[in-house]
């Protein structure tokens, strides 16, 4: 199978690309277009700042190429709230593939985010196989606000969207090649997945 | 629910896990890459490597443990121990490593803070501070303890956050080595000044310092080295008391 992790500048590419080894596939790194759109899977990934990240997009004219693949895309972590409207992060519009926006957690909570929570809720077959309330690793200090495309939830003050699905699209918030078990289970499942045309 | 993390120290010298008291009477304990996996498989939350080498091949040695860490562990984890450069920084998070650990460099140049969270973001950025009680007050002190500073604790703590700092790691070094309990009540103060995680490390012995830390310690993880490493506590085991207690982890 050939994975494309896109590579734009932003994240902690090398832990993806090694949970993929993990799991007896190998990925290749890339920004080039023609490489993506040629892939089996395609994984969007990202950590850092949402309006920098759009930039470095930008820059590679990959907002244009993202909204219109074709195959299975995970979006991971920023990847995911890049692929939504709009985020607060920066006052960055995003990509547009899920109707929804991007949100700073109350002033309340501790920011990030960081460590193990739950996500209920399962849906899709992203999920197979994965327990109500499984534990994920999340480090984050915006989420994606509750829309029609979520597809698991969690709380942290307010319940949120912790992973959508629209058509092609996946999007997790938290890292899956950094939780665990359930983790790798969920990328074997985002490998495994059929495409309905 | 977010959890309550648990967090061995796997300290590093020339590549390989030493264990030792206070650093002294060091021996091998193995390849910390296996050990590392090990921790993960008994449940640990998060792992921190620490090195104590002090040799000129230390950066090469560190990225090169950090890729091979990488390649083995499902878990995040932490390296910390002489990190004073955004190459040094770039290089271990380009190898696979989740976050960094800074500590003096930081209090010499507070302005490395800014220009790592800038570059890699607040989330990858713990910055590490070891303090004493002096007559009454929480002084910050560096190179593993060993230099005295006049800087308040808690007034560098609140600089750390203001800066960009992700999380803070607090080390009481009168608890250190005590197996008497964690500084409950400084990082109390520090969780309710501060809005960032407190990791809290140094005096833990046994299940009820862990209970404690995080209800009168409100702090938002737990670091420990010996008690792990000599298997005094083991982690499934301590997860499963907590949890009976009511602390929300993941087990």
């Amino acid at each position: 199978m050939n994975i494309v992790i896109i590579d734009y500048g932003a994240g902690n590419i090398q832990s993806i690309k090694f949970a993929l080894k993990r799991l007896g596939y190998d990925a290749i790194l890339s920004d080039d277009p023609e490489i993506i759109k040629a892939a089996d899977r395609v994984i969007f990934p990202g950590v850092g700042e949402a309006g920098s990240a759009m930039k470095m997009l930008k820059d590679k004219r990959l907002h244009e190429l993202i909204p219109k693949l074709q195959q299975p895309v995970l979006g991971i972590c920023l990847g995911m709230q890049l692929m939504c409207n709009y985020s607060e992060e920066g006052k960055t519009e995003g990509l547009g593939i899920f109707d929804t926006e991007v949100k700073k957690f109350n002033k309340d909570l501790k920011v990030p985010q960081i460590g193990w929570n739950t996500i209920k809720n399962l849906q899709t077959s992203l999920f197979q196989d994965v327990s109500e309330n499984e534990y994920v690793y999340l480090v984050h200090s915006f989420y994606v606000a509750e829309c029609e495309h979520e597809i698991a939830q969690t709380n942290y003050g307010v319940d949120y969207s912790c992973a959508l699905h629209k058509e092609n699209f996946y999007g997790v918030q938290f890292h899956p090649e950094k939780s665990s078990k359930a983790g790798e289970k969920i990328l074997e499942n985002f490998l495994k997945l059929e495409l309905r045309s | 629910m977010l959890t309550k993390r648990i967090i061995p120290c796997l300290d590093i010298k020339n590549g390989r896990t030493v264990k030792g008291i206070n650093f002294l009477d060091l021996i091998d304990a193995g390849d910390p890459v296996e050990l590392a996996a090990a921790y993960a498989e008994q449940g640990a939350d998060e792992l921190v490597f620490l090195d104590i080498s002090a040799t000129e091949e230390k950066r090469k040695t560190l990225a090169d443990l950090v890729l091979k860490v990488a390649e083995k562990l499902n878990i995040p984890f932490t390296v910390g121990g002489g990190i004073s450069s955004i190459e040094d920084v770039d290089i271990l998070l380009k190898n696979g490593a989740d976050k960094v650990s800074i500590n003096s460099s930081a209090v010499k140049n507070p302005q490395l803070i800014n220009q790592l969270s800038a570059k890699f973001g607040s989330q990858c950025i713990v910055v590490a501070i070891d303090a004493k009680l002096i007559d009454g007050l929480w002084k910050v002190h560096l190179v593993g303890g060993k230099v005295p500073t006049d800087l308040d604790l808690f007034e560098w703590a609140k600089e750390v956050e203001r800066r960009g700092g992700g999380e803070i790691l607090f080390t009481s070094m009168d608890h250190d080595g005590t197996k008497n309990g964690f500084a409950n009540e400084a990082l109390a103060r520090l969780s309710e000044e501060l809005n960032i995680p407190i990791i809290a490390s140094g005096g833990a012995g046994k299940v009820e310092h862990f209970q404690d830390t995080f209800i009168k310690g409100k702090a938002d993880a737990a670091l420990a080295a010996s008690v792990f490493h000599f298997k005094e506590i083991e982690i499934l085991e301590l997860k499963q008391k907590l949890n009976n207690t009511g602390i929300p982890v993941r087990i």
